[in-house]
């Protein structure tokens, strides 16, 4: 109790400090303060929580957090579903701690907990995971590596695993802290296999709903699923196995971008790869970002407006359930070789792999202009399992 | 609330961590509780395959009379109440607790990674991360509570235990259950 009035305390503190400052520089901060709602908190980004129980998992359609991690592990010789049940416990004790802004049990570092900003961690089975449980018999038709694409040059240490964590939050502490903490916890049970890092603007550096942009500068996600409106394309139904009903497929790709390729690429060049113009991700044939593209336009020399070859019309195709929702993030590793060190985790959620993801994959490996700049080097397919509802732990309808 | 003060150590990260967890939110986990006075929030035990561990987490007194435990029992060990105090040569060590815990009434008692705790003194079977484990703490008026507390990987807690007739024993209790004979570390 007295932490919490020392807290207090010292926001008061600091609140002060700040209306002092603003004074002191003639006001000029004062704008950007009356800007926001005298409601929020100074650390109201920190404070923000997203909840974990439910008939879906949290983090997939969960409004995007500006950072995220994926961590893959592989199972240790000898885990079996008895174990995998003790790890599910465990890693849904420290989950619900965690995003409540609460430490975990064993926590080394509390202090750390306290500011989860809206931190969530999205539990993922691959199909190792399954066959360790001895329930290859529940996986789902979808559940494997995708099949090989002649774009791909996937490296083993960006693909696969028997279990990932998709951990997301509007701070990297909080992000680390957590994978840190659910890391040790399950040192028993797995080894790493990979982790990957991803970032969109910061919060506050853009206004809410505005579509992200990747690091070739482009309006990245315009025509996405509609968590809500497309919820049967999103969420496993009646007809999946039943620890899926109200879980997802995730696939996970690391995609390299050829950044200094890129720059030899003039803007109109580059709208034409897309079919969408850099300024705000409207479609060559529109003026608003979310006008629906008009394929079927042509200019005054009788082509295209939108190149057939462009990314905008290869990402279609005939089928309108051949969508997914996509929930990626940047990556920038100054470590990684050129060529390789700048690019996007793609993520995306769906119900069924084979007939949403598929599709379009295929229609990309086939003629994309987008290709000439990006490469596929990590790939991942992974059953995201129902949310765990009261009294639960995740995955329990598969391995309980 | 002073008896719990006597070592600084008292005060390390996980015991803040409970003392948080306890002024809080409520844990939505359901705290282990017992009939009569004492509940337990945040119970858990160190993963051991063998020898010695540990248990920790935080005692509460609802009544309005202290409350001293004397004796811990479980059906993998005896167990016996220690606490952490600083030997002739000032090192850390581990020791019984002389006249028990006070739980003070209306209070709480912290049991944390280098303070006080309850001790298991030579496992006869693993304790697996992820398994539960039931624990019985016994008042000096024979009141006795039961709470299950879940068990968890802890590499830290390796204190020097000095038992009472023969010196120095070190507590190597594992920390890894028995999945794997040689867990990787952690990235």
């Amino acid at each position: 109790m007295t932490d919490g009035i020392g807290r207090r305390g010292f926001l008061q503190t600091g609140a002060a400090a700040i209306g002092g400052a603003a004074l002191g520089a003639g006001g000029h901060l004062a704008w950007q303060t009356a800007t926001r709602s005298p409601a929020a908190a100074a650390d109201a980004v920190g404070r923000a929580v997203e909840p974990f129980r439910g008939e879906h998992q949290h983090g997939v359609d969960t409004v995007p957090q500006s950072f995220a991690a994926w961590l893959a592990f592989d199972l240790l010789p000898g885990v079996d579903r008895e174990a995998l049940v003790r790890l599910m416990r465990i890693w849904t004790d420290d989950i619900e701690r965690l995003t409540a802004g609460r430490p975990g049990l064993t926590d080394t570092e509390p202090e750390l907990a306290m500011t989860p900003a809206r931190l969530t961690v999205t539990v993922a089975y691959g199909p190792g995971l399954l066959s360790a449980a001895g329930r290859d018999d529940l996986a789902p038709p979808w559940l494997a590596p995708l099949p090989p694409f002649s774009i791909d040059r996937l490296e083993d240490r960006w693909s696969g695993g028997d279990v990932v964590l998709q951990v997301c939050a509007d701070d990297t502490l909080a992000i680390a802290h957590a994978g840190r903490l659910l890391t040790t916890q399950a040192a028993t049970f797995v080894r790493p296999r990979w982790t990957q890092q991803g970032f969109r603007a910061s919060p506050g550096a853009t206004a809410p709903g505005t579509t992200m942009r990747n690091l070739m500068g482009q309006v990245d996600g315009t025509r996405n699923l509609d968590p809500v409106a497309d919820a049967d394309l999103l969420w496993c139904g009646a007809d999946a196995p039943e620890w899926l009903v109200g879980g997802t497929s995730m696939v996970v790709r690391r995609i390299a971008m050829d950044l200094d390729g890129w720059d030899l690429v003039d803007r109109t060049g580059r709208e034409f790869t897309i079919g969408r113009r850099l300024s705000d991700g409207s479609p060559l044939t529109g003026v608003d970002e979310h006008d629906e593209p008009d394929l079927g336009a042509t200019d005054e020399l009788g082509l295209p407006v939108i190149d057939m070859a462009a990314h905008l019309r290869r990402a279609r195709t005939e089928d309108p359930d051949a969508r997914f929702l996509r929930r990626g993030y940047n990556f920038h590793d100054p470590g990684e070789p050129d060529g390789r060190s700048s690019g996007l985790v793609f993520v995306t959620f769906q119900r069924d792999v084979l007939t949403q993801y598929l599709p379009v994959q295929r229609s990309l490996d086939r003629l994309d202009l987008l290709n000439t700049w990006t490469t596929p080097v990590g790939s991942a397919v992974l059953a995201v399992p129902a949310g765990p509802l009261d009294g639960e732990f995740l995955g329990e309808r598969l391995l309980g | 609330m002073s008896r719990m003060h006597r070592s600084p150590v008292a005060f390390a990260a996980p015991a803040l961590a409970l003392l948080l967890a306890l002024t809080g939110c409520q844990s939505s986990t359901d705290p282990a509780t017992a009939d009569g006075a004492l509940t337990f929030t945040d119970p858990w035990v160190k993963a051991a395959d063998s020898g010695m561990t540990a248990a920790f987490g935080t005692v509460v007194n609802s009544s309005d009379e202290d409350v001293v435990l004397v004796a811990a029992r479980s059906e993998v060990s005896l167990m016996e109440l220690h606490e952490m105090a600083t030997d002739a040569s000032g090192g850390m060590v581990m020791r019984a607790k002389e006249g028990g815990f006070v739980v003070p009434a209306q209070g709480s008692l912290e049991l944390a990674p280098g303070g006080e705790h309850l001790m298991f003194m030579d496992l006869t079977s693993p304790l697996a991360p992820g398994d539960d484990v039931e624990v019985t703490v016994v008042a000096d008026d024979d009141r006795s509570w039961t709470f299950t507390a879940p068990v968890r990987t802890f590499t830290g807690a390796n204190e020097e235990y000095v038992g009472e007739t023969d010196g120095t024993t070190d507590e190597t209790g594992g920390t890894h259950g028995s999945e794997s004979p040689m867990p990787t570390s952690a990235p």
